[in-house]
């Protein structure tokens, strides 16, 4: 236990020297919702983007949106838009910020905010339909976001 | 009650078009090969801005499912139905009375009751659904214990009144002294909860007809509650949905019974006025 604690702390303290993710809270967005740097201050993984985006307890992406590089995934669902080819509509930066809070982009879209942890009404513990228990955690993670960027960033037509 | 034998009549009613197409289908229901039901109407008037038609979220399910919904003896909820059948004529509570000692035979006395609940109930001053009514009796009628709410007696006890206005569209009033509680509902209709923020209009009145993942989404129409969910194979009552549908927006949920949803219930059961009572429908 206490070797645990000690090791994470001095992981997290390392971290840090090494200007790690920003806070959801210290995110900088440009003034269209775009978010120019890195969230993780490292680069993303395609391979594991795509993982992110398939996995019900990860992006989930999936639900609402097919793409075709995911076929072997079953069941995309028809919410959002096709997303191939999206490399060719938008900037990695806007895929960014697409990502961190979809609602700079599109006013009012339904589509989850996966970098935010406030603001919420009724905010749960994940899906107990409790209530959460101190402060909530981003959707994803700051690289799992940048990994999903990297994912994103080969859908080219 | 009438089970009728007539299985291959209720096929040939449910026509299958050969187009499966993301919106709602074109089948038809009818039910034991006599009830009509009416799973397309017109929008209400409260819903003119909104909705031009208002669509049974039958119309959204399997082929296989909905035909199961087409016959009593295909419809594993009438199950349920014949057991609250005895719970009606069972006497309980220290009066020693049942259900039938003041209501008779449930087929004549219950017959248009579901279609105009929840409604204004004017010596408690408060909106009521079946269910409070059913406790009430129960309590002070019976002399007997409160059911649980929403638990498996009050379900299947709900779906026995519900069957004896089936076809009947569903009416129920939204103004006079019930509307306050009819504006919290649809207050709480359109607020986003949870932290992926979205509201039942999100699902219900932005993407009906589009699927999540594999399902396909319907209005979110109470008319055919409480259903059959071939899922855990139980009937599930309107709160026990709404509680889900909360719940998977990754939200504190509401509890069944709650005055928010009891108000969230009648809002959403006036968005499907038009509509023929189903229950119990099948749904997956
Ligand atoms: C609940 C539904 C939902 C989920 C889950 C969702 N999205 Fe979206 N997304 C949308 C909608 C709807 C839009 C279109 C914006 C609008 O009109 O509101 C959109 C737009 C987008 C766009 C811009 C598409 C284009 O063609 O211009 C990208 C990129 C995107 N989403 C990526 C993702 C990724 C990556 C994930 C998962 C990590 C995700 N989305 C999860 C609903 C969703
Ligand atoms: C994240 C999406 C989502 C949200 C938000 C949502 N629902 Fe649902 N709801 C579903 C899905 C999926 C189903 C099952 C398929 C269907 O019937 O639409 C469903 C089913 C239902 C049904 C059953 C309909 C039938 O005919 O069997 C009702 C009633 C319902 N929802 C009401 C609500 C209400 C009220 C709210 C808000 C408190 C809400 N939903 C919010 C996704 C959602």
């Amino acid at each position: 236990m206490k070797l645990s604690i000690l090791t994470l702390a001095v992981t997290l303290t390392a971290g840090a020297a090494m200007a790690g993710p920003v806070a959801p809270a210290d995110v900088a967005y440009t003034e269209d919702g775009a978010v120019e740097a890195s969230l993780s201050g490292m680069a993303g993984n395609v391979e594991n983007g795509s993982k992110v985006m398939t996995t019900k307890s990860l992006g989930n992406c999936v639900a609402c949106h097919q793409i075709s590089a995911l076929s072997h995934a079953p069941f995309h669902g028809t919410v959002g838009p096709s997303l191939d080819g999206v490399a060719d509509r938008w900037t990695e930066a806007e895929l960014r910020g697409i990502l961190t809070n979809s609602k700079l982009t599109y006013e009012g879209t339904v589509m989850p905010a996966y970098y935010v942890v406030d603001g919420f009404t009724r905010p749960g513990n994940g899906y107990t339909g409790k209530a959460a228990e101190g402060p909530l955690d981003p959707l994803l993670s700051a690289q799992q976001i940048e990994d999903v960027i990297a994912f994103l960033a080969t859908l080219k037509e | 009650m009438k089970f009728k034998a007539m299985t291959a009549i209720a096929a040939l009613a449910v026509s299958m078009p050969a187009l499966a197409f993301a919106d709602a289908d074109d089948d038809t229901l009818v039910v034991n090969g006599e009830i009509e039901m009416i799973t397309k109407a017109a929008a209400p008037a409260h819903l003119a801005d909104t909705l031009d038609e208002v669509i049974s979220g039958w119309h959204m399910r399997s082929d296989e499912t909905q035909i199961m919904q087409a016959d009593d003896f295909d419809n594993p909820g009438m199950i349920f139905v014949e057991q609250a059948m005895d719970d009606w004529n069972t006497v309980n509570g220290e009066k020693g009375k049942s259900c039938a000692s003041c209501h008779g035979d449930v087929e004549e006395s219950m017959t248009g009751v579901r279609a105009v609940y929840p409604k204004w109930n004017d010596s408690k001053e408060t909106v009521y659904t079946m269910e409070m009514q059913i406790n009430d009796c129960l309590t002070d009628g019976m002399g007997a214990e409160a059911w649980k709410k929403s638990g498996a007696k009050m379900a299947r006890m709900e779906a026995l009144i519900s069957v004896q206005s089936r076809g009947m569209p569903m009416n129920v009033a939204i103004d006079g002294p019930a509307e306050a509680t009819w504006e919290l509902g649809k207050e709480l209709y359109y607020t986003r909860t949870g932290q992926l923020d979205l509201s039942c209009a999100s699902c219900h009145e932005e993407n009906y007809g589009n699927h999540i993942r594999s399902d396909h989404l319907s209005q979110g129409q109470t008319n055919g509650f409480p259903v059959y969910r071939l899922k855990n194979a139980k009937l599930t009552t309107a709160h026990g949905r709404f509680k889900g549908c909360v719940r998977d927006t990754r939200a504190e949920t509401y509890k069944p019974g709650s005055d928010e949803f009891i108000a969230l219930e009648l809002y959403v059961a006036s968005r499907g006025n038009g509509l023929s009572v189903e229950a119990p429908s099948v749904r997956n």
